[in-house]
């Protein structure tokens, strides 16, 4: 006995454990340790009700039954005894409600920030804008669609891990202004307690001041569609040096893509390249096959769009289509990403129209 | 309530006028007896419940491990929306009305609903409703995929097409709601036998009254909010698009402020049930009859200015978070006088445990729990931590499940003696109970866990570090699922055999119900009984 309670007990200690965490994490922020602490006293408040009340409703289970003989007394009401428990409850709420406030009041005060973010949720992915530096990027699953269909193992960061994590400096406070491109998103970091929802047409504010570097995983967490289960949040924390680093090495990146985009490619170029891209981009809907989802999706084998006109495919691809779920993709994919899904789409998946084009001619 | 004495003038059916039900199918057409549509609203709840059980069943075999196996994540969407409409709206709503119907004309002593015309048709029509939205099952883009909440725009611009039948399905629940809850208004405050004050009025009649008012006050605001929904779909209006300067989060709360109140018409009801089972089996009269009638009217009104803590992630200013943090603390209060009456009640009674009395024991301890994960969630800056993760799916699966449905399983075992005349078989009701009260707990329980550790809901595939607790209430939930199958053994071997059931049936009960002969004639009191 002794026994188990000593293991209910490091169980409920120990909130980092993997597989069997019974507890929330307490979190690597000043808030979200406050938050910690907030829901610990409104659980063991809970706890000490709980085994009050159980304990008397267990004690007249056992002591008061007919079979042991108990005759039911005639009493049904006693005005002292409730208006005691109406007021005692009031005033533990009280006790609650303070501390929670205050906390509430220190989660919003977005003022002073030093780095400033817009995150838009799309679907589904998640676009970090650095609002001071001239860096601007997506954030897509990286997971492999082989271990989601369970063909390969699955790796320990499954369904938490990404291609291009949010980057941010350790011991500065840094400001997200959210909001979403299509449908309703929410962006959650269980470590940092935010959470806020993407809405289209609006911008929320939150921020994080994290004092250790670090990577911290999450996920969307309002519904947002089919793949909403497949839109996680990373965000690495590092120190300020490998921060501004960090912040050099994406400058220097986008110099060297649109030099990229000048150059001339061949058919096979554009065509191997566009493969991937779709996958990333497109599959999701349109489906790996291109078949798209009956009623939901169009496919692109055989689609008017992708064996019509080049220019009415490279609008729909870039500018999307107003009042759907297809993406305006000229935020989202370079002129060589573009010009390569394009002619991927045109000739591969079925389709073999044989025309190409080059980045060159792709006007965002 | 007041001990009820009563003065019987005839308890069989002796005037030439009333006739026994018509003859075949038409009977169950054409009927306007309370006791007919009481029947059939139980038995269409029932059917429900077991297709939105199947659909639960569909998503726990999925999340049964990681990665995806049976199902498309498209597919799984529509099952969380059709599961979570069905349920509300499909099984636990008809069931209480089904109960009112049966009940509240033999509790109060009156001859039959006051609508009766009216009751036929607010039940006839909400197996077309629920035919609609089933039907969109097999429409092409599937069925509605936006979750129970529906929340725009993913439920307007981004919305399969079938939204539209799904719109259709949800007005016609509507108006069958209001229908139901205006005929029992009217039943109640008209038809109370002569002498039956307010207050001497059984608990059930009582919850069922003020629920009643909530669903006049708020099944007009779902009507509207699915209303605009239509409106921007099919009629180029921007209640809720931003582009056209709307407001995706005006939707959430027209929606909210129908959705606590409804949470509310979900549980009053089953207050007033247990209220009624605890007394029988303790044999000691209700603690403190005017404060749960006062409390269930407090929790009703506060159920109106509480709903935005179901929106507090989407940005509301600091002042609006506060407010309603504070007011939905509030409802602790009153949801907590109610739990100490019922501890009060069995308190130096004399109890036995019959299958009525275990699900309503069941009730009180699980549902408490819902209320403490409940109290937990109105903090506001916990509840960043917590919203829209399966500790919410946990809370509210515990005020539900064991919360009202065990209710109205209770109610069931309670009140069957009385609507077949035969007695219970213990031994088969005790082990529906058992499966049920230990399938309920593995498969909820473990969803505070995972959801503390960080598990968003409405997703089909998760992170390997929740793999074990999903599969521990994958398996309960089967074993919950199954044991139904208990339960309708149990009511049709009731209906069919058993021990001749007296009128009291229980020794503890009192009321005007156990008054009449058991199986209750077609047509009670005829002529008022008279209350003392």
């Amino acid at each position: 006995m002794t026994k188990a309670i000593t293991l209910a007990l490091s169980l409920l200690a120990m909130p980092a454990w993997a597989d069997w965490q019974v507890n929330m994490n307490e979190g690597v922020t000043a808030i979200s340790r406050e938050v910690f602490d907030l829901h610990m006293l409104i659980f063991w408040i809970c706890v000490a009700i709980g085994i009050a009340v159980f304990g008397v409703m267990f004690y007249s289970i056992f002591k008061f039954r007919k079979s042991k003989g108990a005759v039911a007394e005639h009493w049904h009401e006693n005005t002292t005894v409730e208006v005691l428990w109406t007021v005692i409850p009031f005033v533990i709420l009280i006790g609650m409600a303070v501390p929670a406030t205050a906390t509430l009041m220190d989660m919003y005060d977005t003022s002073e920030a030093d780095v400033d973010i817009q995150i838009t949720g799309y679907q589904w992915k998640w676009r970090y804008q650095y609002l001071d530096e001239d860096i601007d990027f997506f954030s897509n699953l990286s997971t492999p669609r082989e271990e989601i269909m369970n063909a390969q193992a699955k790796n320990a960061n499954y369904l938490l891990e990404v291609d291009n994590p949010l980057v941010i400096p350790a011991n500065k406070k840094v400001r997200f202004l959210i909001t979403a491109n299509d449908v309703i998103h929410s962006w959650w970091v269980p470590h940092f307690a935010v959470k806020k929802d993407a809405i289209p047409g609006f911008i929320n504010e939150s921020w994080v001041k994290v004092e250790e570097p670090g990577v911290y995983r999450g996920q969307c967490t309002e519904l947002c569609g089919k793949d909403h289960g497949f839109m996680p949040v990373v965000v690495e924390v590092k120190s300020e040096e490998d921060y501004a680093k960090w912040v050099a090495d994406q400058k220097a990146m986008k110099l060297a893509m649109a030099g990229e985009a000048s150059k001339q490619f061949s058919m096979d170029e554009l065509l191997a390249k566009g493969e991937g891209v779709y996958q990333a981009a497109c599959a999701g809907c349109h489906q790996l096959n291109g078949q798209g989802v009956p009623g939901a999706f169009p496919a692109i084998t055989g689609s008017s769009i992708a064996t019509g006109s080049i220019d009415g495919h490279i609008d729909i691809v870039v500018n999307g289509k107003a009042g759907t779920a297809m993406q305006a993709f000229k935020e989202q994919l370079s002129a060589v990403d573009i010009a390569a899904v394009v002619t991927y789409q045109r000739n591969a998946l079925g389709n073999s129209v044989g025309d190409m084009v080059q980045p060159s001619a792709i006007q965002k | 309530m007041a001990t009820v004495d009563v003065d019987l003038p005839h308890v069989k059916d002796d005037d030439p006028h009333h006739h026994g039900p018509a003859k075949g199918l038409g009977r169950w057409l054409f009927t306007t007896n309370h006791k007919d549509i009481g029947s059939m609203y139980l038995i269409f709840s029932l059917c429900m419940f077991m297709i939105g059980g199947i659909m639960a069943l569909i998503i726990r075999a999925e999340l049964f491990q990681p990665g995806l196996q049976l199902v498309e994540p498209n597919f799984f969407n529509q099952m969380t929306t059709m599961h979570g409409l069905i349920m509300v709206f499909g099984a636990v709503m008809p069931a209480f009305v089904g109960l009112a119907n049966w009940m509240i004309p033999m509790q109060i002593g009156a001859p039959d609903m006051a609508l009766p015309r009216m009751n036929n048709w607010s039940f006839w029509i909400l197996p077309f409703a629920f035919l609609i939205l089933l039907s969109s099952l097999f429409m092409p883009g599937g069925a509605p995929n936006f979750g129970w909440t529906f929340y725009a725009p993913l439920s307007t611009t981004y919305a399969p097409e079938s939204v539209t039948f799904f719109i259709f399905g949800v007005h016609i629940m509507g108006a069958s709601s209001i229908m139901g809850a205006i005929n029992i208004i009217a039943t109640i405050l008209n038809m109370r036998a002569p002498g039956m004050t307010l207050m001497k009025m059984p608990m059930f009649t009582w919850t069922w009254l003020i629920t009643a008012f909530l669903l006049i006050a708020v099944m007009p605001v779902l009507a509207g909010v699915v209303t605009m929904m239509l409106m921007d779909i099919h009629f180029g209006t921007s209640f809720f698009n931003a582009a056209g300067g709307g407001d995706p989060v005006l939707f959430q709360h027209v929606f909210w402020f129908f959705g606590h109140p409804e949470v509310y018409i979900m549980i009053l009801p089953a207050f007033g049930i247990i209220s009624e089972i605890i007394p029988t089996f303790a044999r000691k009269r209700l603690f403190g009859y005017s404060s749960m009638v006062y409390a269930v009217a407090s929790i009703a009104l506060l159920s109106f200015v509480v709903w935005a803590h179901h929106m507090f992630t989407v940005g509301m200013p600091l002042v609006g978070e506060v407010f309603f943090m504070f007011a939905t603390m509030l409802i602790a209060v009153p949801t907590g006088v109610k739990v100490f009456n019922w501890v009060a009640t069995m308190f130096r009674g004399s109890m036995t445990f019959e299958t009525p009395m275990l699900f309503a024991l069941a009730f009180v301890v699980l549902f408490t729990i819902g209320g403490f994960s409940g109290l937990m969630l109105a903090i506001a800056p916990a509840d960043f931590q917590y919203h829209d993760t399966y500790f919410v799916v946990a809370h509210f699966h515990y005020v539900l499940v064991p919360g009202a449905i065990f209710s109205i399983m209770a109610a069931a075992y309670y009140w069957l003696p009385k609507w077949t005349g035969h007695q219970l078989n213990e031994t088969m009701g005790k082990l529906h109970f058992w499966l049920s009260f230990v399938g309920v707990n593995i498969t909820f329980f473990p969803m505070h866990f995972v959801g503390l550790a960080g598990m968003p809901r409405r997703i089909p595939d998760y992170a390997l570090q929740f793999a074990d607790f999903n599969s521990m209430a994958s398996v309960g939930a089967f074993i919950f699922g199954f044991s139904q199958l208990v339960f309708i053994y149990n009511i049709i071997q009731n209906v069919r055999v058993g021990e001749k059931a007296t009128a009291q049936v229980w020794e503890g009960a009192h009321g005007l119900e156990w008054t009449v002969p058991s199986p209750a004639p077609y047509h009670t009191f005829s002529t008022p009984p008279k209350v003392d």
